[in-house]
């Protein structure tokens, strides 16, 4: 019996080799530091409740807009959802292509050097992506494109309605997301893309395929899973994006769907920086409310990509 | 000649099996074709625009290299040559906006990136205003610039600690439920929206403060709510591609744990450890949103961010564009030197970050 009691010690002792007062602070330190990670994300949420709660409960006739809050918070929800999908329309396809040429068309030597300059788009600050979306990106699509959408594809209600002359519009907020949140889209698919087992490719190739053959029956399916949680990571950044919309945007009040127009339902994001900084009182906490409620979304969608993620490769097997 | 079913002709092997290429010179012509319908069609229509020359090029060569490749291949060539043009283009394509917003954030900031930018704040006195209204250039941000190094800073030295240690537990310590909880939530921190992250600061603070305070400690603090689950992560993918021989090492000539982690596994790893905190401070110096909620707008330099508004490089960027003052052009151009400043930060801090890369990486690994 001896023996067996002293084998879990033994054990024990060959993992954590030597025992001192040191090992014994500085692994209380770090263990310290990992439970301070999940204080932090409590206090996130549970000063956004405490000083949140007054605004949503709180008397509305106090507050800019006497409506309740879900009648607040519904255009802004429908704004921010309707931006971000813009966006991941316009970054998704671009995105995976993108990442397929880096990964598999470009020349070997400065292909990593081409991811680089993709990186390099995720580096630009967001308030520097917002001035130059207002000043060179909104008068180019409102001078070309933008009337050419609305007067031929106006039986589409995203194009009609009455062409905003600014290009101020949610198209054109779309678009600037777009460029934001594809390096981290193109980020992860380019990593599962090379990933793709060399004899699969080479199987592929050896039966005849064409280069775009091979890629649409190995590297495709084997990456499915990693792309669509690079698209739901960058849906989740474009989501809480803030400065870019808020200089962008020309917001009004209420749900509208053409994204062509001066009337937009703003994001929650964007509604906060602009009345933040002027707001007070029981404003304040309807805002923080709202920053609840961003917080809410974006939790969903994110823990949907990290599923999707560890649902690991099943795309290599059908 | 006798038998002949589909590709397979006995004795004879040129067609079927050999695949027929288009000529080379075919694939020249294409290309100059193409570069000729982008310069004469807009001008046809109108007038030479070099948007529409790019689209017209970009379209016509698509479809004669389609269509040419369709007559003198087969369908599967085709379809393979057209998706290769498609995917190269796509990456121009997105190539434009970054080569664009570099190239608007040199040409409009430039100009304004002057000697009375640097030195001087937006505290301006009559004269500067008078000055304004005739083109002088008056008002600077050097009280932004602090604001932005204190915040970064306190963000720095809150997130760097916090987040080294909790990759070391993860790594070296953690086992079970414990450290699976707090990986999850290293990843919903990581998903925070930056303008959450604001409020939340704000929400903490007012407790302190009170209400309608806005500090640079609040500023840092959001920052480094955003900063953190950036250092955990790339110190904790570090940490782990230290080989496990080097910690049994180690650990058989006798030293304890935590010297091994601070001795052995930490300078292994310095390299990449170092260039993960840079890139995380690149990310987080640009982040406008929460310090326009926490930190505020202060016309002059405020070095105590435990008292008063603090303003910092992107809100002044912000505000000097949406509220530029008399006359417009003077606040625009301040916000776009404004902007190439934090760009030209961010570069330099990113080239930092590569430089470390490479210098600090073990010999052996060089």
């Amino acid at each position: 019996m001896t023996l067996l009691d002293a084998s879990p010690r033994r054990s024990d002792s060959l993992r954590s080799p030597v025992s001192r007062l040191g090992d014994r602070i500085f692994s209380g330190l770090s263990k310290a530091a990992g439970i301070n990670i999940l204080i932090i994300l409590a206090g996130v949420a549970t000063f956004l409740v405490v000083e949140g709660r007054a605004g949503i409960l709180g008397d509305t006739e106090e507050m800019s807009g006497s409506d309740n809050f879900l009648q607040y918070v519904g255009p802004l929800v429908f704004g921010t959802v309707y931006a971000a999908f813009i966006a991941l329309l316009i970054a998704a396809p671009l995105g995976v292509a993108v990442a397929l040429y880096i990964s598999h068309y470009a020349p070997r030597r400065v292909a990593q050097s081409l991811g680089y300059l993709v990186d390099l788009l995720a580096a630009i600050p967001s308030v520097v992506f917002g001035i130059w979306g207002i000043t060179v990106l909104a008068p180019i699509m409102s001078g070309n494109v933008y009337p050419w959408l609305n007067s031929n594809l106006d039986f589409l209600p995203f194009f009609s309605g009455t062409l905003s002359t600014s290009g101020r519009s949610m198209l054109t907020a779309g678009m600037v997301l777009a460029v934001m949140i594809l390096p981290v889209i193109t980020a992860i698919s380019r990593e599962v893309f090379l990933q793709t087992p060399r004899l699969h490719e080479e199987a592929s190739l050896a039966l005849g395929a064409t280069k775009w053959e091979m890629i649409r029956q190995a590297v495709l399916p084997y990456g499915r899973s990693g792309v669509i949680s690079g698209c739901m990571l960058g849906l989740g950044r474009a989501l809480g994006e803030t400065m870019a919309v808020a200089i962008i945007l020309s917001p009004s009040d209420g749900y509208f769907w053409s994204v062509l127009t001066n009337q937009n339902s703003n994001t929650i994001a964007s509604n906060v920086a602009l009345k933040f900084p002027e707001a007070y009182g029981l404003d304040v906490n309807r805002l923080i409310a709202t920053g609840l409620v961003l917080f809410g979304i974006t939790f969903l969608v994110n823990a949907l990509a990290r599923r999707v993620a560890n649902a690991g490769f099943s795309g290599a097997d059908g | 000649m006798t038998v002949t079913t589909g590709a397979l002709s006995v004795g004879d092997t040129s067609p079927g099996f050999v695949a027929r290429r288009m000529p080379r010179w075919i694939e020249i012509a294409i290309i100059v074709v193409a570069v000729g319908l982008a310069l004469l069609v807009p001008v046809a229509a109108g007038g030479f625009r070099w948007g529409w020359a790019l689209v017209v090029g970009a379209l016509s060569y698509l479809v004669l290299v389609f269509g040419t490749s369709r007559v003198l291949e087969d369908r599967r060539q085709s379809t393979d040559r057209v998706m290769r043009v498609a995917l190269s283009m796509a990456f121009a394509a997105v190539m434009l906006p970054l080569v664009s917003v570099a190239w608007t954030v040199i040409r409009e900031g430039a100009s304004r990136l002057d000697g009375t930018f640097l030195t001087g704040t937006m505290r301006l006195t009559p004269e500067d205003l008078l000055a304004q209204r005739e083109g002088v250039a008056a008002g600077g941000a050097l009280h932004a610039m602090t604001g932005t190094l204190i915040i970064t800073g306190l963000a720095a030295a809150i997130a760097i600690p916090l987040g080294l240690l909790t990759a070391v537990y993860l790594v070296e310590y953690g086992r079970g439920r414990l450290a699976r909880a707090i990986t999850t939530m290293v990843d919903v921190m990581t998903g925070i929206p930056s303008i959450v992250a604001g409020l939340f600061a704000y929400a903490l603070f007012v407790i302190v403060f009170g209400p309608g305070s806005r500090t640079g400690i609040a500023g840092g603090v959001a920052l480094s709510v955003l900063m953190t689950p950036v250092v955990v992560r790339s110190a904790e993918e570090m940490l782990r591609l230290v080989p496990n021989e080097l910690r049994e090492a180690s650990y058989a000539l006798g030293v304890p744990k935590w010297k091994t982690i601070l001795k052995v596994v930490l300078p292994t790893s310095v390299a990449g450890i170092l260039t993960g905190i840079t890139l995380a401070i690149a990310r987080v110096i640009g982040e406008t949103a929460p310090l326009l909620i926490a930190a505020g707008l202060a016309q002059e330099t405020n070095l105590n961010p435990f008292d008063g508004r603090m303003t910092s490089l992107p809100v002044f960027t912000y505000y000097q564009y949406v509220q530029p003052g008399i006359p417009t052009e003077a606040g625009v151009a301040r916000a776009w030197a404004a902007a190439l400043m934090l760009v030209i930060i961010v570069a330099a801090l990113f080239i930092i970050a590569r430089v470390l890369a490479t210098v600090l990486k073990p010999k052996g690994l060089r």
